[in-house]
């Protein structure tokens, strides 16, 4: 289990890494690793240049506004976990953070790392569709942004162009009022989730999103969930949007659901 | 220091700690893959991809020939072959690099080279092979039909060996009130120690020897094993098995990549070195456990265990695997089904089938733990039809202290112990009445609460008379030690086991100094390395610290006696009146220390005079118990768990393990082995599972797939010890490695059992994955609308 032969190249800016990105042959972006190492040692990818962007400054940075918390691609999951991100989200991003796989892995792994790569397991994937965050993307051609819930086209499979990556993640600012629910489960600790249930309540914002995760492709995003949350936890309809996705396994669709029945529970509806 | 102080310090029964953790804790062990020799090259093998099928041929690329070798540069290198005696076992061949058809993925089709393994990797990869598929056969159950594809054409259909033990079941069944029948699955495991297989080899031209080293647990049967494959004489292999991080049997097997690599190091003339990967690990070597029964147990209306019945197949995989052959499992599931229970009825018809699958090898256990699931939840069906506690059972049936020893129904001789005892106290420590009051009050989170138990007895240390019967390649004679005195006083300590996280440098060392009184820092235990310790089978079979330490203690006796010849001499007396023990000599008006006897013997001769013994202090000495039939250390196992009826999730919240492993050489020590065993049992029962698709395919190629239990699966393990001696064994010890991995999966998915069953659920399928236990809830539910 040693990779194929490929280049590698550890830019210092954004720009650097874009003119990379759009030179010839194919190229894959390095961040944590934690999911492209043990690709390219299975031999799963095999890119001719890898592009490491750990060594770029601004992809580590955090930016706050009065409306959001932008935080940039390299962040790894332990500095969320850890406190070192500012939160906004009255405890969200840290709680997920500390959960997501094994410490050793969260000590490598970056959130934009894990956004781009799109398993529909990883625990961000769902957390920043149930938090309505927004994309910011890099090019050749500069920046553009689009929500989460268009970024994620499938499993494996993001709304990147040809030459582009994800340069940071924004994401809304909780009022002080907002609650929140996430229930994951996995077979053990530190595996990939095989159900997710997240839901987010902030009435002065006029939010209340629910999210099934860990599906076979996108997670299933209820935008206005008033219904499905508002008045106690519909399972019926929960149901019913698994039938939509063609969710048949009924062992799936009875985690899927639970797992979003303990995710309200959770945010107190 | 007073005698009763070194016994109490350091000997037999002290929680001495581990010698040989000095280097471990520092990071200082010297592993396979930390061996790196001038000139040395990596090794990657290219492997079949296909489960059944026929090689039409192999295509390298013209830049890399003389970098790859398939079987036919390996002119004269002969199969891999373990037969067995049992009558009707069918042999078959397996063939370092495949030659003209293949059994089961993974299987070595070319052997590549390069100075580094990526490189190495690549040139396998750039192979073409031609294959002829073949139908395969994925399923044990199936590989047994009339008409399924045949592994080994020639011999008519797929059953390596099919046993039969009859009893009278008919008269006792007629008359039981209590029928309990069950089919019950074990799943395809992969034995996963931390660290994998790995050969380094190379051609010494001084010595006229191949060099091997390898991460296994049997160097003496792997040179034997070597030697007939690649048609060498004894003297010109050596094999050593350096710093090995783990085994549990499945560092017990010879090799193909051994003999692949033993032949290459030859064929350039430059040192090898193939290190497994874990994909390797996972699709391409040995898998162990996997069982099926269809099982009934007859009871009379109280609960009392009257007879079992059983049919047992035993997924055997391609090949008969050298040494242990493709029917020890099998053979074993015949002979200790019965457990530790005294009944009066039994039979059992067993099979081991081949499929195109890898071949199987016995794990920590061997077929304990898959008969231990089979037998306790039987016994557990029987309380339920009775009306009483499990426990109660068990009571009823286990054999009782004053029949010891006692030949069992399969003719089993258990040496000795107070089964009833070990499963009260368990049942005390669990605190059963508490466990039934907390069911019946119900939990705030829904989740249910069971408990469950399991008890059983290991055969462990079993000699030449029961090996001599399976009539595998290797049967365990006499077992030999060295013990010779170094000038300085210190005291070397050479045996032809191999320790690889037993501890053994410690124990054997305790054992050495229980006869001779010599400090365990002084005393330097070698093993591991055919170049310097006596013939062995190895370690397996629980069998190193009654073999191994009775061989040290009758070799450090026989030393003791030469060297009270001596120090008689030097003290001016008869040796009639001289004593040895304390690290000294002593005589009726003086000592003199071992040190200075042994100083005196190489150094200083001329202080000797001339009709001193000349047998020198260097002894090697052979060692059987007074029985070889084995030992039978045993224990009860008894867990509460929580289980979620709608996830399926499983918490284990108390954990009560109590072990009678006779007179124990270091506690400690035992108690690792039994956490570690208790631990690797818990991924049995909830979690380790490799399964394969209809063509042969494993569909677990990588540790997210194959989930092992980690640091927060396995709860904390309280063990409570009894002590009952082997009458048979040096000190009384009993062989007890492999016990903590038996009893979990019984215990485990009673536990279950007991949880799910107000809702009318059973399991009887281990892994207990989520998915069954909710599966098994929906079932019920089902059944009950029916109803």
């Amino acid at each position: 289990m040693k990779p194929g032969p490929f280049d590698y190249a550890r830019p210092a800016t954004v720009e650097r890494a874009a003119a990379l990105l759009a030179g010839s042959g194919f190229a894959k972006l390095l961040s944590g690793g934690q999911s492209l190492g043990p690709m390219l040692n299975l031999r799963l990818a095999r890119p001719d240049l890898l592009v490491d962007l750990t060594h770029i400054a601004s992809l580590k940075e955090i930016r706050e506004t009065k409306d959001f918390l932008e935080i940039g691609a390299c962040v790894t999951h332990a500095n969320i976990e850890d406190g070192l991100v500012p939160d906004c989200t009255n405890g969200m991003l840290p709680s997920v953070a500390s959960n997501i796989a094994y410490r050793a892995v969260r000590n490598r792994g970056t959130i934009g790392g894990s956004l781009s790569h799109a398993d529909p397991a990883a625990d961000w994937v769902s957390t920043l569709t149930v938090l309505d965050a927004e994309i910011v993307i890099r090019g050749a051609k500069g920046q553009r942004r689009v929500p989460m819930a268009n970024y994620m086209l499938g499993t494996f499979e993001v709304a990147l162009e040809e030459g582009e990556f994800l340069e940071a993640v924004r994401v809304p600012r909780f009022s002080k009022s907002a609650r929140w629910g996430y229930y994951k489960f996995c077979r053990k600790a530190g595996e990939f989730a095989e159900a997710i249930g997240a839901v987010v309540r902030d009435p002065e914002r006029g939010v209340c999103r629910a999210v099934m995760g860990a599906t076979h492709s996108t997670p299933i995003l209820v935008a206005d969930a008033t219904a499905l949350i508002g008045q106690g936890f519909d399972a019926a309809a929960a149901g019913a949007l698994l039938d939509r996705h063609e969710i048949t396994d009924a062992y799936e669709r009875q985690l899927h659901v639970e797992a979003l029945r303990r995710a309200t529970v959770q945010a107190g509806a | 220091m007073a005698d009763g102080d070194i016994k109490e310090g350091k000997g037999v029964g002290a929680r001495l700690i581990r010698k040989e953790d000095d280097r471990y804790m520092r990071g200082r062990g010297q592993y396979i893959a930390d061996i790196k020799l001038p000139g040395m090259v990596e090794v990657a093998f290219h492997r079949s991809p296909l489960a059944h099928a026929r090689l039409r041929g192999v295509t390298i690329p013209e830049e890399h020939r003389g970098s790859v070798f398939t079987a036919a540069d390996m002119v004269g290198v002969k199969p891999m072959r373990a037969v067995s005696g049992l009558p009707g076992f069918k042999p078959s061949e397996q063939p370092a690099i495949v030659t003209e058809k293949v059994r089961h993925v993974g299987e070595p089709v070319a052997i590549c080279f390069a100075e580094g393994r990526a490189e190495a990797e690549d040139i396998a990869a750039s192979l073409i092979v031609d294959w002829e598929e073949l139908p395969a056969v994925s399923d044990m159950l199936k590989g047994r039909e009339p008409g399924a594809p045949l592994l080994h054409e020639h011999w008519g259909d797929n059953i390596f060996l099919e046993s039969f033990v009859d009893g009278d079941i008919e008269s006792i069944a007629k008359d039981a009130a209590i029928k309990v029948t069950r089919e019950i699955r074990t799943a395809r495991q992969c034995m996963a120690p931390i660290e994998g297989r790995g050969v380094v080899a190379w051609w010494d031209n001084r010595l006229n020897q191949l060099t091997l080293y390898s991460a296994c647990q049997m160097p003496h049967i792997i040179r034997t094993g070597l030697c007939g494959c690649l048609g060498l004489d004894h003297a010109q292999v050596r094999i050593i098995a350096p710093d090995v991080g783990g085994g549990f049997g499945y560092k017990g097997i010879l090799l193909a990549e051994e003999v692949a690599c033993g032949w290459l190091a030859m064929k350039i003339g430059r040192p090898v070195r193939w290190i497994e990967d874990r994909r390797e690990a996972l699709t391409a070597a040995a898998n162990c456990r996997e069982h099926h029964y269809f099982i009934t147990g007859y009871a009379a209306a109280d609960g009392t265990l009257l007879a079992l019945e059983a049919e047992a197949t035993v997924d055997s995989g391609a090949y008969s695997a050298y040494p242990f052959s493709a029917c020890l499992e099998a053979a074993q599931v015949a002979s200790i089904l019965p457990g530790p229970y005294d009944f009066k009825a039994y039979r059992c018809r067993t099979y081991s089938v081949a499929t195109n699958k890898c071949p199987i090898l016995p794990y920590r256990g061997v077929a304990r733990t898959g008969v231990c699931l089979a037998m306790e939840l039987i016994l557990d069906g029987i309380a339920v039809e009775a009306g009483i506690e499990p426990y109660e059972v068990r009571l009823k049936a286990l054999v009782p202290p004053e029949k010891m020893p006692f030949d069992n129904i399969t003719k089993k001789h258990f040496d000795s112990g107070d089964y009833p005892e070990c499963l009260k106290r368990a049942v005390a420590a669990i605190d059963v009445p508490a466990v039934r009051a907390r069911q019946k009050r119900g939990e705030p989170d829904g989740r249910l609460i069971g408990l469950g138990m399991s008890i059983f007895c290991e055969q462990g240390s079993h000699g030449t008379s029961v090996y001599a019967g399976w009539g595998i390649p290797m049967v365990p004679g006499h077992e030999q030690a060295q013990a010779r005195m170094t000038p300085d006083g210190g005291l070397e300590i050479r045996v032809g086991v191999q320790s690889h996280g037993q501890g053994l440098e410690t124990t054997l060392a305790q054992v050495a100094n229980e006869v001779l009184g010599i400090d365990p820092a002084k005393i330097q235990v070698v093993h591991g390395d055919t170049g310097m310790t006596p013939y062995s089978t190895g370690t397996w079979g629980s069998r190193c610290m009654v073999m191994a330490g009775g061989a040290v203690a009758t070799a450090c006796k026989e030393l003791g006696k030469r060297l009270g010849r001596i120090g008689a001499k030097l003290l001016q007396t008869d040796v009639a009146n001289v004593k040895i023990g304390n690290g000294e000599v002593v005589g009726p008006s003086g000592s003199v220390s071992i040190a200075e006897i042994a100083r005196v013997w190489y150094l200083r001769p001329q202080d000797l005079p001339a009709d001193v013994d000349p047998g020198g202090i260097e002894v090697t000495a052979g060692y059987k118990p007074q029985r070889d039939s084995g030992t039978f250390s045993y224990a009860a196992h008894a867990v509460v768990v929580a289980v979620d009826p709608v996830t399926g999730g499983v918490e284990i919240l108390d954990y009560v393990v109590v072990e009678d492993g006779g007179v124990l050489v270091n506690p400690m020590i035992v108690d690792g082995q039994v956490y570690g065993g208790v631990a690797q049992g818990i991924g049995t029962a909830l979690l380790e599972e490799m399964p394969f698709d209809a063509a042969g395919q494993p569909l677990a190629s990588t540790l997210a797939d194959y989930l092992l239990p980690g640091s927060t699966d396995v709860p904390s393990i309280r063990i409570l010890h009894m002590e009952t001696p082997s009458p048979y064994t040096e000190f009384g010890q009993k062989g007890i490695g492999e016990s903590g991995a038996i009893g979990p999966p019984a215990a485990i998915v009673n536990a279950i059992n007991d949880a799910i069953r107000p809702l009318g659920a059973e399991i009887n399928q281990v892994p207990a994955t989520p998915r069954r236990v909710v599966e098994a809830i929906a079932a019920a539910a089902r059944a009950k609308k029916v109803a």
